[in-house]
């Protein structure tokens, strides 16, 4: 009955030596289960995006939910960023794109020929790679959206300037200063001026691009804080190469990848904890473990 | 392969698992031997070496510890880390049972007594091969194999009621034998557990290759050893 090989004939290699005296860690995972799936504020439908003649997105279809982070990941070229432009018609200003499908933002139709496309990018903030504040002070860079949007009474700017510099965890740091340059905040700081000011105008879902790729581990960190408190008041959607950061930050993750023809698809959309823990995708699987991509 | 490190470690920590598999195997087999030949400085060293295995343990999940804190492990990868650190306290426990066995051979000493050693050798046998064969389908992620193992449990289990009432009839027979024959109901007691314990090796190996954590064992009995 007992298998006379020994089990140590099966061993096959034994040259590295995995080895460290001492480590100290602290595992902090926020569980979440499929009762958390609420509201759908984003909802898109077979979407497809040309760049002139080239194919950049093919039949995406996703549900973002409300409240949320939603992270979406993938390899260079498979058109993360450019699902991202879509939510805000941000496209819109490239020449030569075509757009095909839908998309609705909270039962909006947002590329209804009768949409107020000024109105959805106010409803629809973004946060971009590089910080990239107005040469302008800490306050008019804050207070320019909602300028914008007719707001001119002095009290009511302080305080919409305040309350998103608040929001933006920055007001401590620069409360004192608000008539200084931009220019003159860390990279980091700059960062979450532009929070600040991409909440100023009240939106209700901010895309974020990136948003910490330029920034140091700490300010990285810092923002991810930031996102985690943003997303009890806002949807964010956000792109990233940091695969650690989207499983860290986000609630929901979706990957995509590029077809033979170059064109971006969907492969996989899902809830973070099951993404990186058991995708039900090989390609998924062969991404987020480094071994593709 | 852009992980080529990670692959190298992981691989590296599955053979960890089978030589300390083989290490309780080994103390297993060795406790029994003691106890038939009633060989109590036998039984002192096995009773020693058991730190042995303990000290690998840790060193295996402490190897885990660095991988997970260095190389951000995911998915698969992540499951296989979290699947050795179950199956190597296991395995740990384990060895604590052939230490137990070994522990009632040095209290025994070398009077002679009856006991149900071709019993004890036979579960011994049953429960090193259901270990061996599990491990083996441990590292080689192999769920339909580890589905298999856990039903041979009940011949463990048989047995382990034929000597139960063997030592208890004998106790009622003779009560100068009480404190032997209780002796030897942990012997019995600890194999049993020994192959119970297999059962979740197996759970392991399903979890790895689909990443759902089953319930492999089919009856309901509960960890009674002190």
């Amino acid at each position: 009955m007992i298998t006379k090989e020994p089990l140590t004939n099966m061993i096959t290699e034994d040259k590295t030596s995995t080895h460290s005296p001492r480590i100290n860690l602290k595992f902090v995972r926020e569980g979440m289960g499929e009762e958390d799936i609420q509201k759908t504020m984003v909802k898109v439908d077979n979407l497809s995006v040309y760049y002139g003649k080239f194919r950049a997105l093919t039949d995406i279809n996703i549900e973002v939910k409300a409240k949320k982070i939603t992270a979406l990941i993938g390899p260079s070229g498979c058109g993360k960023s450019t699902l991202l432009r879509c939510f805000n018609r941000m496209n819109d200003l490239i020449q030569n794109v075509k757009i095909e499908g839908k998309i609705t933002v909270d039962d909006l139709d947002i590329y209804a020929p009768d949409v107020d496309v000024v109105e959805v990018r106010r409803k629809i903030g973004m946060v971009f790679q590089r910080p990239n504040p107005f040469p302008k002070s800490i306050y008019d860079n804050v207070a320019f959206g909602p300028r914008l949007y007719g707001v001119n009474k002095r009290s009511k700017l302080d305080e919409i300037v305040q309350q998103s510099l608040m929001q933006a965890a920055l007001w401590d740091e620069v409360k004192d200063k608000l008539k200084q340059s931009a220019y003159a905040l860390s990279g980091g700081q700059q960062q979450r001026l532009c929070i600040a000011r991409a909440l100023a105008v009240e939106p209700e879902i901010i895309l974020m691009d990136e948003p910490a790729s330029a920034l140091d581990p700490i300010a990285t960190l810092k923002i991810e804080e930031l996102m985690r408190e943003l997303a009890v008041h806002y949807t964010i959607i956000v792109v990233t190469h940091n695969m650690q950061q989207a499983a860290r930050v986000s609630d929901f993750t979706a990957f995509l990848t590029m077809n033979p023809d170059r064109s971006g698809m969907m492969v996989e959309y899902g809830l973070t904890s099951q993404i990186f823990t058991n995708p039900r995708d090989k390609r998924t699987e062969d991404y987020i473990t480094g071994r593709f991509g | 392969m852009p992980r080529e490190t990670l692959d190298r470690q992981l691989h590296h920590l599955q053979d960890e698992v089978l030589l300390l598999g083989s290490m309780v195997e080994q103390a297993t087999l060795n406790a029994i031997d003691a106890l038939k030949n009633q060989d109590v400085k036998f039984a002192r060293r096995i009773y020693d070496q058991d730190l042995t295995i303990n000290e690998k343990r840790y060193a295996i999940e402490n190897a885990i510890l660095v991988l997970i804190a260095t190389q951000q492990p995911m998915a698969h990868d992540l499951r296989i880390l979290a699947a050795i650190l179950e199956v190597i306290t296991e395995l740990e426990r384990m060895g604590d049972y052939a230490k137990g066995i070994a522990k009632v051979c040095m209290r025994l000493g070398e009077a002679p007594i009856n006991m149900p050693i071709r019993e004890f050798s036979r579960m011994a046998e049953l429960g090193v091969s259901m270990l061996h064969r599990a491990l083996s389908a441990f590292v080689a992620e192999n769920p339909q194999q580890a589905y298999a193992i856990p039903a041979e449990d009940d011949l463990v289990d048989d047995l382990f009621n034929r000597v139960y009432r063997g030592l208890v009839a004998s106790m009622i027979a003779d009560p100068e034998t009480i404190d032997r024959a209780n002796l030897l109901l942990w012997v019995a007691h600890n194999l049993e557990r020994l192959a119970d314990r297999v059962t979740n090796i197996c759970e392991r190996t399903v979890f790895i290759a689909t990443g759902e954590l089953l319930e492999l064992d089919t009856t309901d009995d509960e960890d009674t050893e002190g």
